[in-house]
């Protein structure tokens, strides 16, 4: 497993060099994607936004590698990726919207190369085989980089998004964040593989297994896949090893089905403390810093949260909005049927 | 006699069969120790062990297809899938083989599984929770697709569809699940599959409906109890028909109001319009009307309401029909 920080924030000594700022701006969105869960988690139990999946525990995994793309980049991400749109720009306020069950949340900005919440468990790792693909034969030297989660990994859509870009050699970077668990069930029921990772090489690519707690490991494995793929070297597999801290959605329960002694185990691999301790010792880091980070991140959210609950409700015509590009008679006469124009 | 909602319902019935036949088994995704996504099936795991209440790998296709396998090696697969919309990656299983083993192999084989899908809108879920695919279901021949709409039919027809020779698509209402309680007996009993139910009986018109939006029906037509004498229909198996009382009720009616929640086009209430059209034409005061979802994806939470068929459209279908 790529492991450069250990649990107790340790470097080791072949740590490869990335410059303060990024180090810095890794920490940021660390805690910017932490105050933002933990805030839609608190508006869940009031009522102000619906069901949410917490991405507690995978800050590292999601923000590692996001940075690692450039802003002319591809994404692709899974439903609890809200630290990968965080990390794209994509507006907090925007990211509440959605899940308050308003798909208006979902209006990406123009300069952000990323695709909408796929809902149904990995069917987004083709569409990111075919959108590197398109790259390729329009010759651009992009990566497209698609997320997942371990459960993803028993669907057929994994089969056919890795063999794809295979056999075809896309400028892919898949990245599992295989955080233990699919709901209930655990990693040692998606598959008897050992990894992950492993499954790589009955596709004929690269799989590298790395210590998704580790955000340095993270953002210098997925940078090296990336600068491989933009020079013709093909796709990777890469599986972030972490964990998922909290229950799949805050309509599940995880005292149901795993031990509390686990759960606080993983607490003690926590990725922001791993790289605040490693920052540290390179005098990154300080208690004012961090409070100055911390006061940055509530700002924002706090801005987001009134922006968002400042929205008007959605005129119940915009459901007809966006089903084609010009909308057929049908459609216009079953709009003019239930609201009259 | 306890008073029990849909999932307590559907959670005893299985245990039961369980119990009775140890050639049953359930699978889908978190139906073990978690008890499935609607607690549909808590309990159970524990009571009866690893191989027969099974947590699969996550893929719907796997699910359904491994059922297929399982039906024709002599098991008795009931299969979870965790909500509709996940379900289509099933289609192609339940349309090229579940619904054709019979034929292709000459009657050597067959595939009596069972498929429970939580069905239709209503519980402000994400996206692809929401919908009403029964249309896609029932258009497979060689499939029986079910739309128990309380309790106590769930429970017959559950059984029924377990006993049932053939695949069987089980349509449980989502929005009912702890919506209605009612008496349900304890003992085994069955409503036979391919039955339609005569709710009430009227002179003035005919509304039919399934699932779901029976709830929403009955409660619409309590609001006109004193106005117009109404026939309700409740299509308990959507495939294979039973037509004789919806030929019946439009006979003595000459009126006909279809609520799905399915969006418009190709949806399973144009099917009620056709037959009625064939053979019962001469009897129509009214042209059939529908009440239906738009043709568009389920809205998310938000606009939800506006889609799904409400008592005041119902209403105004019944009072467009009356007045034509």
């Amino acid at each position: 497993m790529v492991q450069f920080l250990n649990q107790e924030g340790r470097a080791s000594k072949d740590i490869p060099k990335i410059s303060s700022d990024v180090i810095k701006r890794m920490y940021e969105l660390m805690v910017l994607a932490r105050t933002f869960d933990d805030i839609a988690l608190k508006l869940q139990r009031e009522g102000r936004i619906l069901t949410y999946a917490s991405l507690l525990g995978q800050e590292a995994a999601q923000i590692g590698s996001a940075l690692a793309f450039s802003k002319s980049d591809w994404l692709v991400p899974y439903y609890r990726d809200n630290g990968v749109f965080i990390t794209a720009g994509y507006p907090l306020d925007l990211l509440y919207l959605y899940w308050t069950g308003d798909v208006r949340g979902m209006k990406i900005p123009h300069d952000i190369n990323i695709l909408p919440i796929s809902v149904p468990v990995g069917s987004q790792i083709p569409h990111a085989t075919g959108i590197s693909w398109a790259h390729a034969l329009q010759g651009k030297k992009l990566a497209t980089g698609v997320y997942f989660g371990d459960g993803a990994t028993s669907k057929g859509d994994f089969h056919v998004g890795l063999n794809f870009a295979g056999v075809l050699n896309t400028p892919c970077i898949f990245i599992c964040e295989n955080n233990q668990w699919a709901i209930s069930v655990p990693r040692s029921r998606q598959t008897k593989s050992e990894t992950i990772a492993q499954k790589a090489q009955a596709y004929g690519i690269e799989g590298v297994l790395v210590d998704g707690n580790d955000v340095i490991a993270v953002y210098s494995t997925v940078m090296q896949a990336i600068e491989k793929a933009k020079k013709g070297g093909g796709p990777t597999l890469i599986e972030c090893y972490t964990y998922r801290m909290e229950s799949h959605t805050t309509a599940d329960e995880w005292k149901r089905y795993r031990s509390g002694k686990e759960v606080d185990e993983w607490k003690a691999k926590d990725p922001i403390k791993r790289l605040e301790k490693y920052m540290e010792t390179l005098d990154l880091w300080d208690n004012a810093y961090a409070e100055k980070v911390i006061e940055s991140a509530q700002t924002q959210v706090n801005e987001a949260v009134k922006k968002f609950e400042s929205y008007p409700p959605p005129q119940p015509h915009e459901m007809f909005e966006h089903i084609y590009e010009k909308r057929p008679p049908e459609l216009e006469e079953q709009w003019t049927s239930a609201f009259g124009r | 006699m306890a008073k029990l909602n849909l999932i307590q319902t559907l959670n005893q019935t299985l245990q039961q069969q369980l119990a009775k036949d140890k050639n049953i088994i359930l699978l889908g995704e978190d139906v073990g120790k978690d008890g499935g996504v609607f607690r549909v099936t808590d309990g159970l795991w524990k009571e009866f062990g690893n191989n027969r209440v099974i947590d699969t790998p996550l893929s719907e296709i796997g699910i359904i297809a491994t059922s297929v396998g399982l039906a024709i090696a002599g098991m008795k697969p009931i299969a979870e899938v965790q909500f509709d919309g996940f379900s289509m990656p099933m289609l192609d299983q339940l349309y090229h083989h579940a619904a054709r083993m019979r034929k292709r192999s000459q009657g050597k084989y067959h595939v009596p599984l069972v498929l429970r899908v939580p069905h239709g809108g209503g519980i402000r879920g994400l996206e692809h929770h929401s919908e009403s695919l029964e249309t896609f279901f029932a258009h497979i021949p060689g499939l029986k697709v079910v739309t128990p709409s309380t309790p106590y039919n769930a429970k017959g027809l559950l059984i029924a569809a377990i006993n049932d020779p053939d695949p069987v698509i089980f349509l449980e209402p989502k929005r009912v699940y702890r919506a209605i309680k009612q008496e349900v007996p304890e003992k085994e009993y069955t409503i036979p599959l391919g039955k339609t139910e005569v709710i009430q009986s009227g002179n003035d018109v005919t509304v039919i409906s399934w699932g779901a939006m029976q709830k929403v029906v009955r409660s619409a037509i309590k609001q006109l109890q004193n106005k117009y004498s109404i026939d309700i229909l409740d299509i308990l198996t959507l495939s294979p028909l039973d037509k004789q009382p919806i030929f019946e009720s439009v006979k003595k009616t000459g009126r006909c109001v279809v609520v799905q929640e399915a969006p418009k086009t190709c949806g399973y209430g144009a099917e009620l319009a056709a037959i009625i059209g064939e053979d019962v034409l001469l009897s129509l005061k009214a042209p059939v009307t529908r009440v239906t979802g738009y043709d568009i994806p389920v809205p998310l939470p938000k606009l939800e309401n506006y889609y799904i068929p409400n008592e005041e459209k119902i209403i105004n279908a019944i009072e467009s029909v009356m007045s034509f």
